[in-house]
């Protein structure tokens, strides 16, 4: 049965993850995502459903028993924060080049190093740019509140499961650790093992019974071989773009000025949006929710529309560099953020709003397009 | 007489196994890997437990042994075997799962994951074939790398001063209550390698009876690594090897011997 709750972000994520049907969680403690094991441990969801929970002796474990449950068709999962998932990397390109469906949650906090562990959203570049080695990508989807948290585990798994890839959910410490009210959905039957050899036999590992064996590799030393797998990732990353791209506009329609945040800085974006309304300046804000595929269409048809564009991140700057490649530099784009932990307060996004777009000199220079500016 | 009239069915007395493939053996000649792919085989075969065995490819010389064992295979990170069985073995507690691993998967990068999958009592079978070098990289001194031994990182010997003394791993895990079943195996001979699908097979029985985690390590040759022909290297296994890591049972039904 539904209901309605009280919740810490990353105990919603761990509800919604029971909830969903997951089969496996395999974990390691680190600061501030550690409530989700301590959650899963105390919820008792082998009582419950089955599900298997472990904590791993180190984040590379906990991704490569991901890895592991991944290749059987089960719906495995497994969370961290930034130095964590910097550990897992390896096992999520493995998990990406052996095609397999998998959740990793990542709730940010600062880096670089062991950095602080205060709200982030620094991990950007790794989540969206690959992070481990070689040619593949993951679907990111960022979570802006605490009830995007609990449902997004299950969105995540549609995701894996429609393209056999992993999905990253990017969070970070601010939306982990916050309590809001979500509403839990109905429990979710976990399925069965001849449901899952039914529906997943023909690729996963679960015992040569009346079928050919069953390879999970990632290993292609023929090169032709090789580049038709990278070929076969691409496809599905180009499918993701045209199916499953998400995203939010709020009072983007009369905006003469857009604002581009995702996550908690959506939250805080949001607010400054609504303060520059009040002194009569029309900011709209595009909240990408899937940062891969990002909304790169949308914001080439808005920079027709908008004099100027602000990216609010919690980082020295890493999305604003994907909003200058998407508006082909019809419009000046900036970014504004704080770091070391500190999170941004609205009036220091207006602040920036007012300095670095609206007073910006340069945008008479971009409607007139000279090329010495361009 | 032509041969085919004395290879008939009813005078064979030895085929292929059934389980392994057609494919070519990747490795050296004269190299133990195939045999020890063949007696697991044919265990899995025996038991008839092919449906539900789920296999663990290392990274090493043995990491296309899913190209050679006809079964459902899972192919892991460097060292991350144990981890990617654990997980196999806690979501199927009803299958029969094994790792296949060399002495750098299992001893060096993957130490981590061999202990603690131990620790945990997992219900595994580790099949360790310890021929002290990294045979795929091109002979590189390994955690089982004998005192002295020359390889292409130890080029004047390990000196056990700088670099640590080959490692012992199979008794550093049998002591932890995890570990139900411990041997070491060679598989050079034919009596040794009755002797080593013995234990395989008790391996497996292990699991079924959920006992937790059973490892065989097999020490065998690297005879590209050592530099040597294949006689000689079966020859300085016996010599060199043997002596610091004796054949026999380590522990066995969950007591040290």
């Amino acid at each position: 049965m539904s209901e309605l709750k009280l919740m810490k972000g990353n105990e919603a994520l761990a509800e919604g993850a029971i909830r969903a049907g997951v089969d496996a969680y395999f974990g390691y403690p680190i600061t501030p995502q550690s409530e989700v094991i301590e959650y899963l441990m105390r919820e008792r969801p082998e009582e419950r459903t089955g599900m298997v929970v472990l904590q791993a002796e180190s984040e590379v474990a906990a991704i490569n028993m991901v890895y592991g449950a991944a290749g059987t068709g089960k719906r495995a999962m497994t969370s961290s924060s930034s130095p964590g998932i910097s550990l897992k990397l390896e096992g999520i390109s493995y998990l990406a080049g052996a095609e397999l469906p998998a959740v990793i949650v990542n709730v940010v906090r600062g880096g670089p190093g062991l950095g602080t562990i205060q709200p982030s959203q620094a991990d950007y570049f790794q989540s969206v740019k690959g992070g481990g080695h070689g040619d593949y990508k993951l679907y990111v989807l960022a979570p802006a509140s605490v009830q995007e948290m609990a449902d997004f585990v299950e969105d995540a798994f549609d995701i894996a499961f429609k393209y056999r890839a992993p999905v990253l959910i990017l969070s970070d410490g601010l939306i982990g650790q916050m309590m809001e009210k979500v509403v839990l959905k109905d429990q979710q039957e976990r399925r069965t093992d001849q449901e899952v050899i039914d529906q997943e036999g023909d690729w996963a590992t679960t015992g040569k019974k009346g079928r050919e064996r069953n390879i999970i590799t990632s290993l292609d030393l023929k090169s032709e071989k090789m580049e038709a797998r990278v070929h076969r990732l691409m496809k599905k990353y180009e499918r993701m773009e045209k199916e499953d791209l998400r995203f939010e506009k709020i009072n983007c329609d009369d905006a003469d000025y857009l604002m581009v945040a995702y996550g908690s800085s959506a939250r805080i974006a949001q607010k400054a949006m609504e303060l520059a309304r009040e002194k009569g300046i029309k900011v709209g804000l595009l909240r990408p929710i899937t940062l891969f595929p990002f909304p790169k269409h949308q914001l080439f048809e808005l920079a027709d529309q908008v004099k100027g564009i602000l990216s609010v991140e919690l980082s020295a700057g890493q999305m604003v560099e994907d909003i200058r490649l998407s508006v082909e530099h019809k419009v000046p784009v900036e970014h504004f953020g704080r770091t070391g932990g500190i999170i941004h307060t609205p009036e220091e996004i207006l602040e920036a709003l007012e300095q670095k777009i609206i007073s910006n000199g340069r945008i008479r220079h971009y409607q007139t397009r000279e090329p010495s500016i361009l | 007489m032509d041969v085919l009239d004395i290879i008939k069915p009813e005078n064979q007395v030895f085929c292929k196994t059934k389980l392994m493939t057609n494919t070519d053996l990747s490795y050296c000649p004269g190299c133990g890997h195939g045999t020890v792919h063949n007696l697991a085989m044919e265990v899995i075969d025996e038991m008839g437990i092919v449906e539900d065995t789920i296999g663990v490819a290392p990274v090493g010389c043995s990491v296309l042994a899913y190209d050679f064992m006809n079964i459902d295979m899972t192919q892991a990170a460097h060292g991350r075997a144990p981890a990617v069985a654990t997980a196999i073995a806690r979501t199927w507690p009803d299958k029969y799962v094994f790792t296949y691993q060399g002495d750098g998967d299992l001893a060096a990068i993957g130490t981590a994951e061999t202990i603690h999958t131990c620790n945990r009592g997992e219900n595994i079978v580790i099949i360790f074939v310890n021929n002290g070098i990294y045979g795929m990289t091109g002979g590189q001194m390994a955690p089982t790398t004998l005192s002295g031994m020359q390889t292409s990182t130890s080029p004047y010997g390990r000196e056990i001063e700088t670099m640590g003394s080959p490692l012992k791993i199979t008794e550093l895990v049998a002591n932890l209550p995890g570990v139900y079943y411990a041997t070491r195996q060679a598989v050079h001979t034919h009596k040794h390698a009755r002797k080593a699908k013995k234990a395989i097979k008790k391996a497996f029985e292990n699991t079924r009876l959920k006992k937790g985690v059973s490892i065989i390590e097999i020490v065998s040759n690297c005879n590209s690594g050592w530099k040597m022909n294949p006689n000689e290297s079966n020859e300085w296994m016996i010599d060199n090897m043997f002596p610091y890591f004796p054949l026999g049972d380590i522990k066995v039904n969950g007591k040290l011997k």
